[in-house]
């Protein structure tokens, strides 16, 4: 079954793709390689999970402020994810290095019922109105 | 809710005053929507992170080769460490030390204070209580907050680099005085002692919650500077808090007891022993290097022992002889860099660091993959001199 979740949109654009979700933040200096995009937190449970080409769900980004560069970095190495969703709220880190990175950023709308979101669903990011589309597959 | 722009800062999001400028405008207003701003406000003084090649690789070197171009600070940056000391020699590859070079004159051009620290409140006159300043560095923000009584985000490299480079931030969070009034309390179950107790209250409390503020209760009402320091960088490692307060809570409350305190020990002490002391993250500052001397007391390191500091206390530290103590305990004093992420620190060179600062620990583990022994400083005095 697919459905669609209203987001509040903090970057604009566009993008589509599966999904990679996960309820733990994310320290994006420590916890993903900027060459590769792969998660390598062993703490971490997306550990071994690459944020390439995905969309990746998660609650807020923790830890370092150098983070922000990371999201960049991620991008210029094209290994970033297409698009992100903050589940919880959206940190200072993930929004403004996604706006040097043009990468489309939504937060979700907490006045909504919000199914689990789960992992290698087809997302289809729309951050011109809004929209976060997830198809089951 | 949207973000007002006046007149002029509309202008310059649409690139009539250059690119760079526009950029920085398209962050601030990423953040504000973020965060629901309503406005911008101006800043006094910021702090920057993303000095160190180690941090920013050449993503970021291009990335502030390209932006320094076009562009000026309008309010006094003071900027973190870079990745070593320049007075020093090191084994560093040519390619480190040339794209460092960059970076640093990247920031040089732009107009920075060449501080080379994460602690710039105790090497500047900051602004007064009440101001608002765009603090990077975790540590350095809760410490502004919570000593200085400055309002200021955990503000990322980007976000700060926009503010010094437009003197303005989003009104937002802890920058609204009601925001600075902590909603979740931590109920401390475990004999607080050292320093390194500190750093693991903090690295645990920043995991458990996503407010902006936090209380320990009396708890941290009267602790000295390197407890508050190792709390406040632990804090901001583990977690999105940009202040922690003494103020009680009515409400939300966790529990940091003894399994807490192990728990975040199992994750981050993953060795028994190395062979290099690594103090720093935040480097020290003066009543650190006095109180190492002192626990020191004539004796020497029986390891390598590396001890971050900026230059202006390092320079302090040798006219009052504490330098020259630590040096002929066999301690090596490093400026401009720091203990995380160094590449002073590498798995090639170490099979162990040994430190006292959880910081350290987290960065040392997951992004330079040493191992670390973590313990307290009286316990390293203890263990590694003779």
């Amino acid at each position: 079954m697919n459905y669609c979740l209203r987001c509040k949109v903090i970057v604009g654009g566009k993008a589509s793709g599966k999904v990679l979700a996960t309820k733990q933040p994310i320290n994006f200096l420590s916890s993903v390689d900027p060459l590769t995009g792969m998660i390598t937190d062993e703490n971490h449970e997306l550990c071994g999970n690459s944020v390439k080409k995905h969309v990746l769900v998660f609650p807020y980004a923790v830890g370092s402020s150098v983070g922000a560069y990371s999201i960049f970095a991620l991008r210029s190495n094209h290994v970033s994810p297409l698009g992100i969703i903050c589940t919880l709220k959206t940190d200072i880190t993930t929004a403004s290095g996604c706006a040097i990175a043009n990468i489309p950023l939504l937060e979700l709308c907490t006045d909504q019922v919000i199914p689990e979101i789960e992992n290698f669903n087809e997302a289809l990011v729309d951050g011109i109105s809004g929209i976060l589309q997830i198809k089951k597959v | 809710m949207f973000v007002r722009l006046s007149r002029e800062e509309e202008d310059a999001l649409d690139e009539k005053h250059g690119k760079a400028t526009s950029l920085a405008y398209k962050i601030l207003l990423a953040i504000g929507k973020a965060t629901d701003a309503e406005k911008l406000i101006p800043v006094d003084w910021v702090h920057l992170s993303g000095v160190n090649y180690n941090t920013i690789g050449d993503a970021g070197v291009k990335f502030l080769r390209e932006y320094s171009k076009g562009t000026r600070f309008r309010v006094p940056t003071t900027i973190n460490p870079m990745g070593y000391d320049v007075q020093k020699q090191n084994n560093l590859s040519n390619n480190f030390k040339r794209s460092q070079i960059e970076i640093v004159k990247a920031y040089e051009k732009m107009g920075s204070i060449p501080s080379f620290s994460c602690i710039p409140y105790e090497l500047f006159q900051l602004p007064d209580r009440g101001h608002n300043v765009s603090f990077a560095e975790s540590n350095a923000a809760v410490i502004a907050n919570l000593v200085f009584g400055l309002h200021t985000n955990k503000e990322s490299s980007l976000s700060a680099l926009a503010s010094a480079v437009t003197g303005k931030t989003p009104y937002s969070d802890l920058r609204i005085e009601s925001i600075r009034d902590p909603k979740i309390k931590v109920k401390i179950e475990t004999k607080l002692d050292t320093e390194l107790d500190y750093g693991l209250l903090g690295y645990f409390s920043g995991k458990s919650t996503k407010e902006s503020c936090i209380s320990f209760g009396k708890h941290t009402s009267n602790i000295d500077m390197y407890k508050t320091k190792s709390l406040a960088a632990a804090l901001g490692t583990s977690g999105g808090c940009g202040m922690f307060s003494n103020k009680e809570v009515n409400g939300e409350s966790i529990s940091f007891g003894k399994e807490e305190e192990k728990s975040v020990m199992d994750e981050l002490n993953t060795t028994e022993s190395g062979d290099v002391i690594a103090l720093g993250s935040p480097q020290l500052g003066t009543f650190e290097l006095e109180l190492l001397s002192d626990m020191i007391n004539g004796k020497k390191f029986s390891k390598k022992c590396m001890i971050f500091c900026p230059r202006s206390i390092y320079e302090k530290a040798c006219s009052s002889g504490i330098a020259q103590k630590l040096e002929n305990a066999g301690g090596s004093l490093i400026c401009d860099a720091c203990t995380c992420l160094s590449p002073l620190l590498t798995n090639e060179e170490y099979d162990g660091v040994i430190t006292n600062s959880v910081k350290a620990a987290h960065y040392l583990n997951k992004s330079n993959g040493v191992s670390v022994c973590l313990t307290d400083l009286k316990s390293i005095i203890r263990n590694y001199t003779r």
